[in-house]
C-alpha cells in the first residue's frame, strides 16, 4: 500500500510517499493512522491525536473509519486551502 | 463542462470565448478570477510582506474532486457551460491563481452556481498554499470564514 503525504506534513514525516505493509489487524484509515505513528518520530508528530489532517483512500476524501480494504493509496493532508 | 489544473497561466478572454461558442441558451455568464494578493504578515515587531506562495496540490484527486464540485453545481442550477481552470506552482503577487465561469439561460443561476463553486472548491480542492515570507516558508492555515461559506450550500 502507498502512503502519500501533502505540505508540511511531507516535511514532517520527511517523505512524500512511502510503500507500506501494515498487518491485518489495520482495516481503517484511522488504524492505519495508529499504526503509522510507531514509524518514527516524524510520523508520530504529524499524525499526533488532535493534529488537524485529512485523509484520502484511493483519491478520495474519507474518514478515520472508512475500510482499507482493496485500497492501493491513502493520503494524509492538512486543511486544504486553495482558490 | 471542463476542469483542467495546470502550472501556466491562462487567458481569461480566451476561455470564455471557448467556452460560450455556439452555447445559444446562454443568457448570463459569471465569471471569478481569483489572484494572488499580496499579503502582511507579522513576524516579531516587523510587517513584512509576502510577494509570492506556492501552491501544491494532489495530481489525480485534485480533478477529481473539481469534476465532482462541477457535478453536483449541474444537478442544482440549470447550467449550459461551465469551466474550472486551477493552477498550482509558484506564482506572484498579482498572478491569476483560478478561473470559474458558469453560463445559464439566466443570471441568478449564473451568480449563484459560481459562487457555490469558487466556496467549495476552497474548502472541497486538495490544494495547498505555502508562502515565501522573510522569515522563511511558511503554509497557510485553513481559513475559518471558507468553512462557513461553504456550509451555507450544505443541504440541510
Amino acid at each position: 500500500m502507498k502512503v502519500k503525504y501533502f505540505a508540511w506534513m511531507k516535511r514532517t514525516v520527511g517523505v512524500a510517499e512511502e510503500d507500506v505493509s501494515p498487518p491485518a489487524s489495520v482495516t481503517t484509515v484511522g488504524e492505519l493512522v495508529a499504526w503509522l505513528r510507531g514509524r518514527s518520530a516524524g510520523h508520530a508528530e504529524a499524525l499526533a491525536a488532535g493534529a488537524a489532517f485529512g485523509a484520502a483512500v484511493d483519491k478520495r476524501t474519507a474518514t478515520m473509519d472508512v475500510k482499507l480494504t482493496g485500497a492501493s493509496e491513502v493520503a494524509f493532508f492538512p486543511p486544504f486551502t486553495g482558490g | 463542462m471542463t476542469v483542467r489544473v495546470q502550472e501556466k497561466d491562462f487567458d481569461v478572454g480566451a476561455e470564455l470565448e471557448h467556452l460560450t461558442k455556439g452555447k445559444k441558451r446562454i443568457g448570463g455568464l459569471a465569471v471569478f478570477v481569483g489572484l494572488v494578493r499580496e499579503m502582511h504578515v507579522r513576524e516579531g515587531y516587523h510587517r513584512d510582506r509576502v510577494d509570492a506562495l506556492t501552491l501544491e496540490h494532489y495530481p489525480g484527486m485534485t480533478e477529481k474532486a473539481l469534476e465532482e464540485i462541477e457535478a453536483e453545481a449541474q444537478r442544482r442550477w440549470p447550467i449550459e457551460a461551465s469551466l474550472i481552470v486551477h493552477r498550482f506552482g509558484r506564482m506572484e503577487a498579482g498572478d491569476r491563481i483560478v478561473l470559474v465561469a458558469v453560463g445559464s439561460p439566466h443570471r441568478e443561476a449564473a451568480f449563484e452556481a459560481c459562487e457555490f463553486l469558487v466556496d467549495w472548491l476552497k474548502t472541497k480542492a486538495p490544494f495547498w498554499k505555502l508562502e515565501e515570507t522573510p522569515a522563511g516558508d511558511k503554509w497557510v492555515g485553513a481559513h475559518e470564514g471558507d468553512d462557513e461559506a461553504a456550509a451555507r450550500w450544505e443541504k440541510k
